[in-house]
């Protein structure tokens, strides 16, 4: 299958990449890993006229922790995630989402701020930025924004990303002592799409939870962020009736549909389990185990 | 309309103008001849058009050719370019590790990657490695035993000169 043509453009800096877009505005679309662009594209979803080609920007490739913030690039890869010291030490959800993202030749090329700007429901990076309460820094030729994951999605596929902006970096605030996190996926065979997945992002703080992040995946119109789960840990001591009832309120908070994969009392369930475990692993990390 | 693009392929330099739109599997198979790369599901589930690229393991068909300018591309007839069987095909050969052989060329060159980095993988190195490519006769069985088999091949072979450098000094 050939994608509709388009006229090709790879700069080579930021500078460039932002004038293409700002002068090429709705006709033109970013494309990095393209794991999840090219399929589109073939599938002729979407045929815009001109593909701007980030991948020779290296500079655009980082991770990195400074003055109490991660920030990441926008071609920082899944694989680059998978294998991240940095994250598999304090960042537990997302280096517990790196390796289930996909399959391993799709994370090869595939990136975090792509499949975020993607924003697919069924999408994994977008939950765990929720339950992170991660910045997105967007720019274009004419300035910087930066929007809350929260306020970033906006239904399926559709982010507050104009089509002159480029989603230039990731921050999240830096792990502190007592920080855990988890993900956890059902999906039906390796490298599917998730059925459900439940992201946990716990920063403790004296005995008690300083803030709770819980995102949920595949089970609304775009990622969702359980937010009054989330309220009612905060502060609290995480014994297991706290722990059941922020199951609860993220069981609720989801809207699944039923599909192949499930039905909605089914889906929701899992939600319910998985913030479940997905807590009680987060509160392990944070007190330094598992 | 065309973009001049120049790829390494196989240890060989290539030109060709390329549509921004043709696909890297395409230009493989169309403009380099180079049959081995398979279109499978054409949708980047299947893992049957997998190809090197700087070493690094890609589906072909989620790429764009142009994408691959002065980059290095190994395909599946890299393997037996001196003429003889690469261990690892050799394995394949010899532990049954295909049937219809359709997704044999990726599998072989994802099992290449995972050889360069792990000399020594476990089964599960094996299948966590090749579980982007699918194969639907063998059960994988046999496709685990070959890795292991040529991971022993190729550990062996690296053992020799090495043995007989040391011979010499």
């Amino acid at each position: 299958m050939l994608p509709a043509p388009f006229e090709y453009h790879a700069p080579k800096t930021m500078d460039e990449a932002l004038g293409l877009l700002d002068e090429l505005g709705e006709d033109a679309k970013v494309l990095a890993g393209g794991q999840s662009l090219i399929p589109l594209l073939k599938l002729r979803f979407a045929s815009p006229a001109h593909l701007v080609d980030i991948n020779g920007i290296r500079e655009l490739d980082f991770i990195e922790e400074r003055d109490g913030t991660l920030r990441i690039g926008p071609l920082f890869r899944h694989k680059a995630a998978e294998r991240s010291s940095l994250l598999a030490s304090r960042y537990h959800v997302m280096a517990d989402a790196a390796p289930q993202i996909a399959d391993p030749i799709i994370r090869n090329r595939g990136t975090i701020a792509g499949s975020v700007a993607h924003a697919d429901p069924s999408g994994d990076w977008g939950t765990v930025l929720l339950a992170l309460d991660a910045d997105l820094v967007l720019r274009s030729k004419h300035g910087t924004r930066t929007v809350k994951a929260r306020d970033f999605f906006s239904g399926p596929f559709s982010t507050a990303l104009q089509p002159t902006e480029l989603l230039s970096e990731i921050r999240i605030q830096a792990a502190k002592a007592q920080t855990g996190g988890a993900y956890l996926k059902l999906e039906r065979k390796v490298g599917d799409f998730a059925t459900v997945a439940v992201a946990v992002h716990l920063q403790m703080d004296d005995g008690k939870v300083g803030s709770a992040g819980i995102g949920l995946t595949a089970v609304g119109p775009q990622n969702l962020k359980a937010e009054r789960a989330e309220a009612s840990l905060k502060g609290v001591r995480l014994d297991d009736a706290a722990i059941k009832q922020a199951a609860v309120l993220a069981a609720e908070a989801a809207e699944p549909k039923a599909d192949q994969r499930g039905s909605v009392e089914y889906k929701r369930n899992v939600v319910r389990v998985f913030t479940e475990r997905g807590l009680k692993r987060a509160y392990e990390r944070a007190r330094g185990g598992g | 309309m065309g973009q001049p693009i120049t790829v390494t392929v196989n240890g060989e330099k290539r030109s060709a103008e390329v549509e921004p739109r043709l696909l890297l599997v395409h230009f493989i198979r169309e403009t380099l001849r180079l049959t081995g790369t398979h279109i499978g599901c054409d949708t980047t589930h299947c893992g049957a058009c997998t190809v090197l690229l700087d070493g690094t393991p890609v589906k072909s068909c989620t790429m764009f050719a142009v994408q691959a300018d002065g980059q290095q591309l190994t395909t599946v007839e890299a393997l037996a370019a001196s003429g003889t069987l690469h261990p690892i095909q050799a394995a394949f050969k010899q532990e049954h590790g295909l049937q219809c052989g359709f997704c044999t060329p990726g599998m072989m060159l994802t099992s290449l990657a995972l050889l360069e980095e792990k000399k020594d993988p476990t089964d599960d190195d094996i299948r966590w490695a090749i579980s982007g490519n699918i194969c639907r006769c063998t059960g994988y069985m046999n496709i685990v035993k070959a890795v292991k088999s040529a991971a022993a091949q190729m550990k062996a072979a690296a053992a020799v000169p090495a043995a007989t450098a040391a011979v010499r000094s």
